[in-house]
């Protein structure tokens, strides 16, 4: 993986770069005009925020169950780009949901668990940080908890009929829209991937260091 | 507690807590239908354009910045792990 | 196998009765702040005399909410200062017992917080309690269940940490938030001009749901975050 890290790493910056001539290229949407263009980002970064999420889950429990010390490092990994998606997320969304619906905030099941799960994460990486020794066993056990909101998130819209857009939207969209749309979550893929593979590789470097003290500290 | 017994709880407390789950279906069968698809059109007037492209340029911008400063972030720590890394190395040969 | 389960929990939990029968410190306090947290926020909603509709559920869950994060707090406190922690995870017991005892304890004392919390906000809200008594008291129970069940995991969790007192609200609050507005929507309903039953109906699933979920998470999780 990390051989391939420059090419990663170019590739990510080339169709970000391209991504804004591929939006340009778009059709406008019938009822909300220019701003629905905030979508291409809006969506993609949004997906990636539920990946996130499940990734820190799955690395978490990896890490409590399975006992592979190399786990934590995906799950710190996976927060902290959960945290910059959902970010991006929670301030695409209000600023085009103030020129569509209106309103900058509303109180529906998919923003209000969306925020909540952004505050989950904020929460597992304080206690990282401040938790002191043995945080990351902590940090497991709250992230369970964290995983266990994401469906309830994805499912929500569809439960309960709100404002949002349903989530079949975008099978049904049309071609002109769809490249776009297809172009940019690819793109944010490998940003996302790219940067998941760094912070880990950041936190694996991390532990060997520990590791190494500690041995020096015997020796 | 085995994993068996923790299994079976969790089966359990599965299948205890679908039932629950059907009057959250009739709640939203009462619910209004939401818009389910985009439709798109090829030019928009004037007058809506001006004000939505600050909050799309401020939307566009600010993913950019934000992208720019994580990765920024990543590559100075990284930086300072590799450094304190490449030192214990030299340290023990 | 069962049957030792439920006996460790149950003897976790008589002791934690016991200590507290004794000197009744986190009970008091505890119903004492849960008090001051409804006057304060009545202080603060009332206007001309009168408080705005539907404020008496909120008022309540929050008074819950707060004091319940103070009680679980204190109780691993006292364990965490006379060490007895570390001796009840060496005893030979089963851990999820251990936590099942805890949680039973906390439950018995947030009982007893929400039995004088009830009738006070129905006094000063003129809220009708006893409309339905029956589904009041499974929303309050289950609400209760689903918000101690995560804080006793993590006030365990968090009992050598440093900064566990401002650690223990961050950590608990997004992920038992569901749970709370599960529990407001619901009294809400019940305690409206009209009341909504189905709606309550509907809450008082999702909180046998979200219980059902989090008691499991917690039960799985407990052994392997607690071992050094």
């Amino acid at each position: 993986m990390t051989k391939l890290n420059p090419l990663f790493i170019g590739l990510s910056a080339v169709m970000l770069g391209m991504a804004p001539w591929v939006i340009n290229a778009a059709p406008y949407e019938s009822t909300m005009g220019l701003v629905q263009k905030v979508f291409y980002f809006h969506f993609p970064s949004a997906i990636l925020f539920l990946v996130a999420a499940l990734i820190c889950g799955v690395a978490s429990a990896i890490f409590l169950f399975g006992k592979k010390p190399r786990a934590d490092g995906w799950a710190i990994a996976a927060a902290e780009l959960g945290l910059l998606f959902g970010t991006l997320t929670l301030v695409t969304g209000p600023l085009w949901a103030r020129k569509a619906w209106g309103v900058w905030w509303v109180w529906d099941p998919r923003l209000t668990s969306s925020l909540l799960l952004w505050m989950i994460f904020s929460a597992y990486l304080l206690l990282r940080r401040y938790g002191g020794p043995g945080s990351d066993k902590l940090g497991a056990g709250m992230a369970l908890f964290g995983m266990a909101n994401v469906p309830f998130i994805y499912v929500s819209v569809n439960v309960w009929r709100t404002l949002h857009p349903q989530t079949s939207v975008v099978p049904t969209l049309p071609t002109e829209m769809g490249i776009p749309l297809w172009f940019c979550f690819a793109a944010f893929t490998m940003v996302f991937v790219t940067l998941l593979n760094l912070r880990a590789r950041l936190e694996h470097q991390r532990a060997r260091i520990e590791a190494l003290y500690l041995a020096e500290d015997e020796a | 507690m085995t994993r068996i017994c923790r299994a079976m709880l969790m089966v359990t407390a599965l299948i205890v807590a679908a039932p629950a789950m059907v009057p959250m279906m009739t709640v939203s069968a009462m619910q209004p239908p939401p818009q389910s698809e985009f439709v798109p059109v090829e030019d928009v007037p004037p007058g809506e354009q001006i004000p939505a492209f600050t909050m799309l340029g401020t939307a566009y911008g600010f993913v950019w910045v934000a992208l720019l400063v994580y990765v920024w972030s990543i590559a100075r720590r990284l930086q300072k792990v590799e450094a304190e890394l490449a030192d214990l190395e030299s340290r023990r040969k | 196998m069962i049957g030792s389960f439920f006996r460790v929990a149950w003897h976790v939990m008589r002791k934690d009765l016991t200590v507290e029968v004794r000197s009744k410190e986190v009970l008091l306090t505890t119903l004492f702040f849960a008090v001051s947290v409804v006057l304060v926020f009545s202080f603060a909603i009332v206007r001309e005399g009168r408080a705005p509709d539907d404020v008496a559920a909120g008022i309540l869950w929050v008074a819950v909410s707060f004091s319940g994060t103070l009680a679980m707090g204190r109780t691993f406190e006292r364990e965490r200062y006379n060490d007895t922690l570390r001796a009840l995870l060496l005893a030979p017991a089963d851990r999820p017992a251990i936590y099942t005892g805890k949680l039973l304890g906390l439950l018995v004392l947030l009982g007893l917080v929400e039995v004088v919390l009830v009738p006070l906000v129905g006094l000063l809200f003129n809220a009708p309690i006893f409309a339905f008594p029956g589904r009041l008291a499974m929303l309050l129970v289950l609400g209760t269940v689903g918000f101690a069940a995560v804080g006793t995991l993590f006030a365990a969790m968090l009992v050598r940490v440093r900064s566990r007192d401002t650690l223990l609200p961050v950590l608990l609050y997004p992920i038992t938030i569901p749970v709370m507005i599960a529990g407001v929507r619901g009294t809400a309903a019940l305690f409206q001009q009209t009341p909504d039953l189905a709606m309550a109906q509907f809450w008082i699933g999702l909180l046998i749901f979200w219980d059902a979920i989090f008691i499991t998470l917690a039960l799985w999780t407990f052994e392997p975050v607690m071992t050094e």
